[in-house]
């Protein structure tokens, strides 16, 4: 871990010293530079441009002496890596896949803007299953990632690089993209922390389309608090996607909403009970048949910790819960498959070099530039969405879709504020463990799935440790799940998890 | 219901993927795995359930936001070679694509 992210591990401990003039910008760039090539075994980072980081920090650097405004301007200088699913000018963006393997894009994904603006440095992309589809960051045309903390483990996936990069300290906080636990849950295999905001908070515009009705960007860090800060910047109505929202029940979609909430709840949380009226929905079927036993006693007890803090716990039901895994692998894959529709090697991507008509040059150009999994999702959608096929997959989904939103919206009428429960059923399991069952990888997405269903904000943050298989001790994650445009609150509460926790703080080889 | 190989190779059409013949067989018996595990989804009862395209129409009735029906200015030579740099195939200000009228 670098200098400047050991001694300064949260974004505002970092701003502060660079305020201070304890170092600058460009030197922090620098020294992350060089820490990102000592590190490249890991295999996280895909593209690095040193000009445009060390341009971008001297605009920091420039701002920081501007004066009064920019001590507001808490993002300034903050070290960022990017997933290489939002298109970026200046470094590559390959989506994980050959089929984009010299793309360079001729703009940036609002995401992107938004945290230029906010005077963050990036210092590169970072790996991502291919086309965001995969549970392990092992279908990246590059190769897998390995996770910082054992290195014959999967980081997760599919923002596996984003959360690898976090966790070896080579930035403070990375973006990632979240259709079926993403973020979520590379976070809580890397032991770092993640948030997706509720669907249509962020902007969707540059963000290489997997599922459309599904996907969203989110953020990932070393705590609540800097997730907070993040969040925030990025989100907000952006009139170039049409999925964007423009107001969040009454208030405008735009930066300072999460943190005005979250702040809000903060002032709220005092005195040695500060959860006192939360109400915690522990799920029964979040509980079952599957789940690790040491992951369970984990997140247990990470439950009755926020107890202790004044929540209340309530059991509650989600039935519809099993359902969320074949619902989902018919509609992402539908989805996939008519946005993928657009690689057909004329306006871009890979074309192959010998074909003997246009059919032929698109349909080889495809099985070249694709991996196996994205052509077997490809393959799915096109089916389900076929002829004679539609009403009674791809509608019938939707339909149930709409069940496991609607078990939802009863537990947050009727018996709760936020719905805890595990984020994995198990640790990250070792790399190439899970390639031999065709959907034996996307059953371990069970606890996140019906969140992207139903469109709600979900975050991941460490709440302990399990035996991996050799037995080593591998981090668990904890998610919080909440009811629409809720972020400040479960961001507050996860801070105040965190003001009597130090899971957030452990890092791989021991640093806290 | 098993998918057969030639609904295979059909669906590979659809799809625009290039099918080698010994691939059919291994991919085959991978999308009924996959097939078996979405078939759980008709045993549920959804008798009177409108599908729901739109994540947060669970609160609300979501429409679609449409832009503007207005011309806009075209783009300048400098812009539209930006806009195709990552073209594989390109002349003159157009993508090269094989013949397809002889």
């Amino acid at each position: 871990m670098s200098r400047f992210l050991k001694e300064f591990p949260t974004i505002r401990a970092f701003r502060q010293a660079l305020g201070q003039g304890q170092f600058s910008a460009q030197e922090a760039a620098s020294t992350l530079l060089q820490e990102i090539e000592q590190n490249q075994a890991l295999n996280a980072f895909v593209d690095i441009n040193k000009e445009l980081t060390l341009a971008q920090a001297l605009l920091a650097d420039k701002q920081l002496t501007v004066g009064a405004d920019s001590a507001n301007r808490v993002l300034l200088g903050t070290p960022l890596a990017h997933k290489d699913i939002f298109v970026t000018e200046g470094w590559r963006t390959t989506a994980g896949s050959k089929m984009l393997r010299d793309y360079l894009s001729p703009f940036n994904a609002t995401v992107i803007d938004a945290l230029n603006a906010a005077g963050t440095v990036s210092l590169g992309k970072v790996s991502c299953d291919e086309f965001a589809m995969g549970s392990g960051n092992e279908h990246a045309a590059i190769g897998p990632v390995l996770n910082p903390w054992d290195h014959e483990v999967v980081p997760g996936g599919s923002s596996g690089g984003s959360a690898a990069a976090v966790a070896a300290g080579l930035v403070l906080g990375a973006t990632g993209t979240d259709t079926g636990g993403s973020v979520r849950q590379p976070a809580a295999l890397c032991g770092i922390c993640g948030i997706k905001p509720t669907y249509g908070v962020a902007s969707r515009f540059g963000m290489i389309a997997y599922a459309s009705s599904l996907d969203q960007a989110g953020v990932m860090a070393n705590n609540a608090d800097d997730l907070a800060l993040l969040l925030d910047a990025i989100s907000g109505f952006d009139p170039r996607d049409a999925t964007s929202i423009e107001t969040c029940h009454g208030t405008a979609n735009a930066p300072g909403r999460i943190l005005a909430d979250y702040n809000k709840c903060l002032q709220s949380y005092v005195g040695d009970k500060p959860l006192k009226g939360i109400r915690i929905g522990v799920p029964k079927e979040y509980f079952g048949q599957g789940l690790n036993n040491d992951v369970a006693t984990a997140v247990q007890a990470a439950i009755a910790e926020l107890e202790a803090l004044g929540a209340s716990r309530v059991d509650i039901s989600l039935p519809n819960t099993a359902y969320a895994i074949p619902a989902y692998y018919v509609i992402a894959p539908a989805e996939a498959s008519s946005n993928l529709a657009r690689y057909d090697a004329v306006r871009y991507g890979h074309r192959t070099s010998e074909y003997s008509d246009l059919e032929d040059m698109t349909a080889r150009s495809r099985t070249e530039g694709f991996g196996a999994e994205v052509r077997k999702r490809i393959m799915i959608g096109t089916y389900v969405l076929s002829h004679g096929y539609y009403d009674a997959y791809y509608l019938q989904a939707q339909r149930v879709r709409r069940l496991i939103a609607e078990g939802f919206q009863t537990a947050f009428a009727n018996q709760c504020d936020v719905i805890l429960g595990p984020v994995n059923p198990t640790v990250a399991p070792a790399i190439g463990s899970v390639a031999q069952d065709a959907t034996a990888e996307w059953l371990g997405d069970i606890y996140t799935l019906s969140v992207n269903l139903a469109g709600l904000p979900g975050m991941s943050i460490p709440c302990g440790f399990a035996p991996g298989h050799r037995g080593q001790p591998l981090p668990v994650g904890l998610q919080l799940i909440g009811n629409y445009f809720d972020e400040g609150r479960m961001l507050a509460i996860a801070h105040t998890y965190q003001q009597v926790t130090d899971w957030h703080t452990r890092r791989p080889g021991g640093a806290a | 219901m098993a998918l057969t190989e030639t609904d295979v190779t059909r669906i590979a059409r659809l799809a625009r993927l290039h099918l080698q013949n010994t691939e059919v067989p291994a991919l085959q018996t991978e999308l009924n795995e996959v097939m078996g595990l979405i078939e759980q989804l008709q045993s549920i009862n959804t008798e009177g359930i409108e599908p729901m395209a739109h994540p947060l129409s669970a609160i609300g009735d979501i429409g679609l936001r449409l832009r503007e029906d207005r011309a806009l200015p075209t783009n300048d030579e400098a812009t539209r070679e930006h806009f195709m740099q990552n073209a594989p195939a390109r002349e003159a200000g157009v993508f090269l694509v094989p013949r397809v009228i002889e």
